[in-house]
């Protein structure tokens, strides 16, 4: 906090020079101020055709049912699915963000927390929506409410996983919507304070009438701390009952205890991934290259190389325990993965999401932007194959070999997925232009602590430890937005 | 007698504005509210803001969801419609206890918004009750009662000398109305 000094030791969470409070809100309101730029339209219209895609996969599979996929009579689950949990696991990083790093007391949160919660609650709808479109009849998606009803009042199966996905995501859903929007509300105040006509009247509204005064305040770092505190379990939770889908069935390959953590470490690798996908970009787009610095990004692929690790060591570990098991069919489910007809589809998981996030490893390619992006896009492919490896190739070969079968997708499958990777950007990139990309007031906070100018001036100050300023200095050099030359100066 | 209602120090500083709290307190001067960007550490126990009980509400907020949820699967599976599943038993505890904790978290997250809304009085369209629009920027303003407290010049002198970047006197209390 203010009046503090951080150990010099810590690399900075904002760089630049001359920064003031107002050059924080000046610099993240931009986007929201202004009219977007090439770069946005062009991203907006290429995700709106995907968009409008998905609306037409979406309603032909309304009309015509589920017969336009290409399921059949032995693979009763598989693409829809799969576009399910990896959407669900996109939406991990978010609360994880806002949560567990809050908990944690990790300050660099601060600048990324709100677009990874954007992203969560946007990843969560377009999971939601295979959920509703694999229902056959959507008009009577209310049915998996416990809702009293005209059937004998018959209530939905509360031993069912099924039931218990329902519960886990709806409340997951919610809570991460109330969270960031209580989060919002400062910063929306912000937007409203400085605007005028009709833009300043939809904030007002928007922003509950926020002042700012000290108890709100006081109340408002209150609720953030329980909110991180239930939401902390909550994350886990909802990952945890995802695997219980397959865990809790019967099916070789499916009925395996290491699921729910290993669900959980799968997704909030995903998710870091989809983070550092667009974030990357944004920051570029938007001139963020101050508040989401260099740090910022090796802290996510740190994570990332933690978790996907965590991943590797459960591939390893399910592949042992299948054969450790003694059982036939266990044993079977798993060569066929990885030797079967789907054999490229195994691989494919292996490499991306064990194998090449291993380079991470290297500090170079760590903090080096493009080696980032392109595998932060890789574990995303490598993640949905893990889906489809988990869910097809489990079930194309059962227990009578007279009913084995091959899946493959039919284009409304393919649609479906494609355009619900357009929804995401549509509304990822609406966000972007109403709403402030990165916490303000979060930032703000660290401005006097932990940025590089305040760090600049306790160096200047001398009454430093000299090997630890060199030390603090040279792990700027991996910084893209911080200059040498005025270290070399002092 | 002068129109003002309310001055404002407006600080460029947390720390600053802070020293002028402590002045201004120093001399016996009641601060009506204190606005600013960003939540300051340190700044309730200066204004005798007592803590906030959202924590025990939530707790029960939460606890609430708990024995709903418990309730509504006995009343459905035991009471109402009991399905015989292999002879096991009908209230299946270990099944119902995830549903249990996510009503648990959800009942809690509402509750606990919405007493937060409801206490600080934050709910959609509420007209915003702001004395300075920088106070959301980079402002950080101490309000002062000017009808309580009379000797204007010496808050003044104290706003300033504590470092306030401007010190203004406001004959409406709110601004942001129209």
């Amino acid at each position: 906090m203010s009046g503090h000094n951080e150990s010099i030791l810590r690399e900075p969470l904002i760089t630049g020079k001359d920064i003031t409070y107002a050059k924080i809100t000046d610099d993240i309101l931009m986007p929201v101020e202004n009219k977007p730029n090439r770069a946005w339209w062009i991203g907006f219209i290429v995700s709106l055709c995907g968009a409008s895609l998905w609306v037409f996969a979406v309603s032909y599979t309304f009309w015509f049912g589920i017969g336009a996929w290409g399921l059949n009579k032995t693979v009763g689950w598989a693409w829809d699915i799969t576009g399910f949990v990896w959407w669900v696991g996109i939406g991990h990083a978010g609360t994880l963000i806002s949560a567990v790093l809050l908990l944690f007391r990790q300050n660099w949160r601060n600048s990324i927390n709100r677009s990874a919660e954007a992203m969560t609650i946007f990843a969560v709808i377009c999971a939601a929506t295979y959920v509703v479109s694999h229902m056959g009849r959507p008009w009577l998606a209310y049915w998996v409410l416990p809702l009293p009803n005209q059937f004998g009042s018959l209530w939905v199966n509360f031993n069912s996983p099924l039931v218990w996905d329902m519960f886990a995501i709806s409340t997951y859903f919610s809570v991460s919507l109330l969270f960031w929007y209580t989060g919002l509300l400062p910063d929306i105040a912000t937007i409203r304070d400085r605007a005028v006509g009709m833009r300043k009247k939809v904030y007002t509204v928007l922003s509950f009438g926020w002042n700012g005064n000290v108890k709100t305040w006081q109340r408002f770092e209150t609720v953030s701390l329980i909110l991180a505190g239930i939401s902390t379990p909550l994350v886990l939770s909802v990952h945890t009952i995802v695997s219980m889908d397959f865990a809790t069935s019967v099916i070789p390959g499916w009925h395996t205890t290491i699921f729910p953590p290993y669900f959980v470490a799968g997704a909030i690798f995903s998710g870091f991934a989809m983070v550092l996908t667009l974030l990357l970009v944004a920051r570029k787009v938007l001139g963020l290259e101050n508040y989401i610095t260099m740090f910022h990004i090796e802290s996510m692929n740190k994570i990332i190389i933690l978790t996907g690790s965590i991943v590797g060591v459960a591939y390893l570990t399910e592949f042992f325990i299948a054969w450790y098991s003694g059982s036939e069919y266990e044993q079977y489910a798993f060569i066929n993965r990885a030797t079967g007809p789907y054999w490229w589809a195994y691989w494919m998981m292996m490499t991306c999401n064990v194998i090449s996030p291993q380079l991470l490893w290297f500090k170079k390619i760590r903090t080096s932007i493009a080696a980032t992006w392109i595998l932060s896009i890789v574990v995303n492919i490598g993640m949905w194959f893990e889906r489809f490896v988990i869910i097809v190739t489990s079930l194309h070969r059962d227990y009578l070999p007279s009913s084995w079968a091959m899946f493959t997708p039919t284009w409304v499958d393919v649609s479906v997925f494609v355009g619900s990777i357009g929804l995401f950007f549509t509304l990822f990139l609406l966000f972007l232009r109403v709403l402030p990309s990165i916490a303000i007031a979060e930032v703000k906070l660290l401005l006097k602590s932990a940025s590089e100018q305040s760090k600049m001036e306790l160096i200047k100050d001398g009454h430093l430890d000299k090997e630890q300023v060199a030390e603090y200095i040279e792990s700027l050099d991996k910084f893209d937005s911080v200059k040498q030359e005025e270290y070399a100066k002092i | 007698m002068s129109n003002i209602k309310y001055i404002l120090g407006s600080f460029g500083d947390p720390d600053e504005m802070m020293h002028g709290i402590e002045k201004l307190q120093e001399n016996n001067i009641k601060i009506h509210d204190v606005y600013t960007p960003m939540p300051i550490h340190g700044i309730e126990a200066k204004l005798g803001i007592k803590r906030s009980r959202l924590d025990i509400a939530a707790f029960f907020f939460g606890i609430t969801g708990t024995i709903t949820m418990l309730t509504g699967v006995y009343l459905a599976t035991v009471v109402d419609w009991p399905i015989n599943i292999g002879g096991k038993t009908h209230f299946a505890l270990p099944d119902f206890i995830p549903i249990t904790f996510e009503l648990t978290i959800l009942f809690c997250a509402f509750g606990l918004v919405g007493s937060y809304y409801a206490s600080t009085h934050l709910f959609p369209g509420r007209a915003p009750r702001v004395m300075d629009l920088r106070a959301s920027n980079d402002r950080f303003i101490i309000a002062v009662d000017a009808k309580e407290n009379t000797d204007h010049t010496k808050i003044d002198e104290l706003l300033k000398g504590a470092g306030a970047l401007e010190v203004k006197h406001n004959e409406r209390k709110y601004i942001s109305y129209e």
